[in-house]
């Protein structure tokens, strides 16, 4: 069935992402060095089973000194071995996929629950509006990482409840950003032109207002998977995230962290990880609103 | 004025009660059964029925609800399940060292921001600006836990500047404050610069500079105070970072503050301490925000109560 065509083009968004974002993310030094770090990771996360010769898990007769103790980085065992005599660069390989599948899974659902609470009650506004919003401040008052605390202590932690459990507590403000992205939206002229020919509630929303938020849910998501990654490696730090012996780069510290005074490197390299990634999406999060973003162009 | 401070009150006062409401809700729902814990492995299903029915566990919901929240407007917060103590108690013990580490932690953390943010926005565009914004990037993407181990094996295994952890002298209060405040550091470096940046622009400073004046006057006594005016209202705001911020470095530390308390009581699934500190530190947040909304008038008169 083909409709006759709406006069779309006034509406077309003028920040819609053009296929030239990548290479302008690439002229800047910066967001040029997070890219790398997070091919580097992704890469490393998917070709863990090629790039290492050990498995996560296994214990290494040689992985431990005679009286013991693990061992500092040498030939074999590239970043050293733990406690129990495990390859500390498999297993941050490994952790690599629990921070990545944690980070896109949380944020995921997160930024659609924050895009979605944003999006409706900037929409709609009227009691629902004021319902939602309310709500989203009352979360905003919670501690995040107390909240997500309680949240762990109630369900047993597990990868997915962990994810789930990020997500319930970092929508908050994708949906205070949303909302006053949508409510703006929502008040100017051509959706009020919209209406007045008649079209739905529904192709407004998807038609006219989500486009115009696209640029705004690129950014928040980027920054957000740095959020999510430094939530989940400190909730496995306090030993209610994801549970050994998954590796994860907070759980490896957790596990570790009693020994590193005499094995610093059990505490330096999964730290580094953790830096390095919540660092590359932050740098990039940072340039895709330089660039997306024309109301902040300029100002840095 | 008057009315907007009721307002104000009246709004603060709904966040608490949601927030008692959601803290309420989670302790119902959880799925680990508190009179098991409390009557121990041994004991009869008679037992277990009769400790139910003493703590009221047995009654529907919203009667539950409006116990606990009669509790809570006394200072009740409930008894922990393993220490066998008041929660409200406990965290009074605990609060000073926390209330003294938060001190610290926002007195560097200003410190550090606010002089990053200046030097950055006055030298705008160059190496130093540049350095100085990347160091503010790998601030607020550290993660707390490992900046604290970190600084613990540089200054206190290393070279012994610091004690190890514990608290009391002054000395044990550096570490854990610079910990805290890396993470807000890194914003307030962030917010000085721009809010510094607009500042500078501003034709008044251009007046201050045509009469004459020295270009440190006009930084210090025409840019800088009313740069810091915004930033001021932030720290009410910047307290749920800090609370937490308090709870992983506290673990670090071995400071004997709420975070710990709450620490342990993740070890040992102690939700009554976990539900009542997040309680204690939603207040405080709650209060911090009242308190940022109701002082923005006063440092800066442009700022109207709506």
């Amino acid at each position: 069935m083909s409709s006759p065509a709406a006069p779309e083009v006034h509406s077309r968004p003028m920040t819609k992402p053009r296929p030239g974002v990548l290479r302008k993310l690439a002229q800047r030094p910066l967001a040029l060095i997070g890219l790398v770090i997070v091919v580097l990771v992704v890469a490393g996360a998917l070709l863990a089973p090629w790039l290492t010769k050990f498995g996560p898990d296994e214990q290494m007769f040689d992985g431990l000194t005679l009286s013991g103790e693990p061992l500092p980085p040498n030939a074999t065992f590239w970043l050293g071995t733990d406690l129990l005599g495990r390859d500390l660069f498999t297993r941050i390989l490994y952790g690599a996929r629990t921070s990545l599948i944690i980070g896109i899974v949380a944020n995921g659902i997160a930024l659609l629950i924050g895009t979605l609470v944003g999006v409706v009650a900037g929409y709609y506004r009227g009691w629902l509006g004021s319902v939602l919003m309310r709500f989203t401040d009352l979360m905003m008052a919670f501690p995040a990482l107390l909240l997500a605390i309680c949240l762990a202590a109630v369900f047993q932690p597990s990868l997915w409840i962990v994810a789930l459990v990020i997500a319930l507590v970092n929508w908050v403000q994708t949906a205070r950003v949303m909302f006053t992205q949508t409510s703006s939206l929502a008040e100017r002229e051509f959706i009020d032109a919209e209406r007045t020919i008649g079209a739905s509630s529904a192709r407004i929303l998807f038609m006219h207002i989500l486009p115009h938020l696209i640029p705004t849910i690129i950014v928040w998501g980027t920054l957000g998977i740095s959020t999510t990654v430094l939530l989940e490696a400190t909730l496995s730090y306090l030993g209610i995230g994801v549970q050994p012996p998954t590796p994860s780069w907070g759980n490896i510290i957790f596990e570790n962290q009693t020994y590193f005074q005499a094995a610093p490197w059990l505490v330096f390299f999964p730290g580094i990880a953790i830096l390095a990634l919540a660092l590359a999406f932050n740098l990039i999060g940072d340039a895709l609103r330089d660039i997306l973003d024309p109301t902040q162009r300029g100002r840095s | 004025m008057i009315a907007y401070l009721g307002r104000r009150l009246i709004q603060s006062a709904l966040i608490l009660l949601g927030i008692s409401l959601i803290t309420f809700a989670l302790l119902y729902l959880l799925p680990a059964d508190p009179v098991r814990q409390i009557a121990g492995r041994s004991a009869t299903p008679a037992t277990v029925e009769s400790i139910r029915r003493q703590l009221g566990l047995d009654q529907p919901f919203l009667v539950q609800y409006g116990r606990y929240l009669w509790n809570l407007l006394q200072g009740d917060l409930g008894r922990s399940y393993i220490q066998r103590s008041e929660v409200a108690q406990l965290i009074t013990a605990r609060l000073p060292a926390t209330l003294l580490l938060m001190v610290g932690a926002i007195v560097c953390e200003l410190l550090i921001g606010l002089t990053m943010g200046v030097i950055a926005a006055v030298r705008r565009g160059t190496a130093t600006d540049q350095s100085l914004m990347v160091a503010s990037f790998i601030g607020v993407s550290a993660p707390q836990f490992v900046v604290g181990l970190l600084l613990l094996y540089v200054f206190a295994v290393k070279l012994s500047w610091f004690p190890i952890g514990g608290y009391g002298t002054f000395s044990h209060l550096v570490l854990p404050s610079l910990t805290v405040a890396v993470m807000s550091a890194g914003w307030y470096a962030r917010m000085m610069r721009s809010s510094m940046i607009d500042v500078l622009r501003q034709d008044y400073i251009r007046t201050a500079r045509a009469k004459g004046l020295a270009r440190i006057t006009v930084l210090v006594r025409h840019a800088l105070p009313n740069a810091i005016l915004p930033i001021i209202a932030m720290i009410g705001i910047d307290i749920g970072i800090l609370m937490g911020g308090i709870v992983v470095v506290e673990s670090v530390f071995g400071w004997p503050g709420i975070g710990q308390l709450v620490w342990q009581a993740i070890q040992r699934v102690d939700i009554p301490i976990i539900m009542g500190v997040t309680l204690v530190s939603a207040f405080a947040i709650v209060l911090g925000n009242f308190l940022a909304d109701i002082i923005a008038p006063f440092i800066d008169p442009r700022i109207k109560l709506r």
